[in-house]
């Protein structure tokens, strides 16, 4: 931490499609697959997979954007903390109808044919139910 | 000298096909414009996918690495080969190039005792390796990249390859497509994707503006290296399969361009050059029905 002046931390969102977010945050906490951390400045360099759930960004004390992630990998240091994600959803565009078909969807999959893809697909259904159920009170 | 009826129609078709060719060619570089911005888009996760995989697996050198893609089989007896190719035809030498080079690479393998499997994507691939190949096609796709280069389709993909290797179908994959290099010429590209090849030397150069270098030493892993690599191995063959397919989908399109470009080129000069014989063969009727109307007039 050279400069003292700055005490923000450049957070990076990035999907095979496009680059979702690109910009200094306060602190950003990341579903690691060990569990949630937050990053701030001067975060020691870490690299770890990401389960599906719920990226915050803080700036200023308050949430100011929320991503829902369906998993990924997330690296950061002192001074960035970049996160790939295959798929990202924006949470106020997420309708509770959405999250309930792609959940029955996702189990009657996973009844057919018990194979990853379809185990995989339904931790995400499940965690994007959860999500949307804590995130939704608060709005 | 052909008749005039005859010439007039003849004109009236190539007209009609010279307009045809020019709007696939506006429609063509519609598309190519998107399919470079996606490509555009795409690259940062690519660049970054890179920059990851090449700090983990310089630490995971000294470890002991179980995973098979990385390592391979111990094997080479059985190739698969995954061609590249569009849907539809009128693109000038885009998908013969790629069929030359799969046959190519092929009969080689094949020379060396090899059992070689075709995945195809795309329609026109299958087609023309079918007349040779077709017990060595196993499986293909069509319709990737129709509304645009999705990344679901490069995962669908990419589990199906993952899911052979799994099952021991094959030792190793090869990627055959064609690299976009300008909006005239494409680049006939195969890369071997499973075992995962290490990432070039020239990449290393790029990261190190990145800052992921300087801490590579000092990176905590969470879980553990291999659990990491696990993970990543088969994103990262799902990443290489998503950007050959969008290089695919912008060379289609530019060769697309390119050749229909040429075909309303000539489709004006055909035009031009009938034009000029139905205007001729007009004068000269004209001429002869007046020579035989005035000596007509003479002979009374």
């Amino acid at each position: 931490m050279s400069d003292v002046n700055t005490n923000k931390v450049f957070f990076e969102l990035v999907t095979p499609t496009f680059l979702a977010i690109s910009e200094d945050v306060d602190m950003v906490v990341v579903p690691g697959v060990d569990g949630d951390f937050g990053v701030l400045r001067g975060h020691t360099p870490i690299l770890t997979t990401v389960r599906p759930g719920v990226i915050k960004m803080y700036m200023g004390g308050a949430v100011v954007k929320t991503f829902f992630i369906e998993g990924g990998i997330a690296e950061a240091n002192p001074e960035k903390c970049t996160v790939l994600a295959e798929f990202i959803h924006n949470i106020e565009d997420i309708t509770q109808q959405d999250v309930d078909t792609r959940l029955s969807k996702a189990k009657e999959n996973y009844e057919k044919d018990r194979n990853a893809g379809a185990k995989k697909e339904l931790v995400i259904a499940e965690a994007l139910v959860k999500s949307l159920n804590i995130e939704g009170t608060k709005h | 000298m052909a008749n005039l009826k005859e010439l007039k129609n003849r004109i009236t078709s190539v007209k009609s096909t010279q307009k045809i060719t020019s709007a696939m060619k506006m429609v063509a570089a519609s598309r190519l414009k998107r399919a470079q911005d996606a490509a555009e888009v795409a690259r940062p996760y690519a660049v970054k996918m890179t920059e990851i995989m090449t700090s983990v697996l310089k630490r995971i050198g000294s470890l002991d690495v179980s995973s098979k893609l990385l390592i391979g089989t111990g094997s080479d007896s059985v190739h698969l080969i995954v061609a590249v190719t569009s849907d539809r035809g009128l693109c000038g030498g885009f998908n013969s190039s790629i069929s030359r080079e799969a046959r190519k690479l092929i009969r080689s393998l094949e020379a060396d005792g090899k059992e070689v499997k075709i995945l195809c994507i795309g329609r026109k691939g299958r087609d023309q390796l079918k007349m040779e190949f077709e017990k060595n096609i196993i499986d293909f796709y069509e319709g990737i990249g129709k509304a645009g280069v999705d990344f679901g389709e490069a995962q669908m993909i990419a589990s199906k390859v993952i899911g052979m290797f799994d099952e021991g179908s094959f030792d190793e994959c090869t990627l055959v497509y064609n690299r976009f290099v300008s909006v005239i010429s494409q680049e006939v590209t195969s890369t071997k994707i499973v075992p995962v090849q290490l990432p070039e030397i020239s990449s290393e150069a790029k990261i190190g503006d990145t800052g992921v270098n300087s801490y590579s030493t000092g990176y905590e892993y969470e879980p553990t290296e291999e659990e990491i690599l696990d993970e990543l191995l088969p994103q990262n063959l799902c990443v290489r399969i998503f950007s050959a397919l969008l290089e695919s989908s912008a060379s289609e399109h530019g060769a697309r361009m390119s050749a229909m470009d040429n075909a309303t080129r000539n489709a004006g000069e055909m035009i031009d050059d009938l034009s000029m014989i139905y205007n001729r063969s007009r004068q000269a009727k004209i001429t002869s029905e007046l020579i035989e109307i005035i000596s007509g007039a003479e002979a009374l």
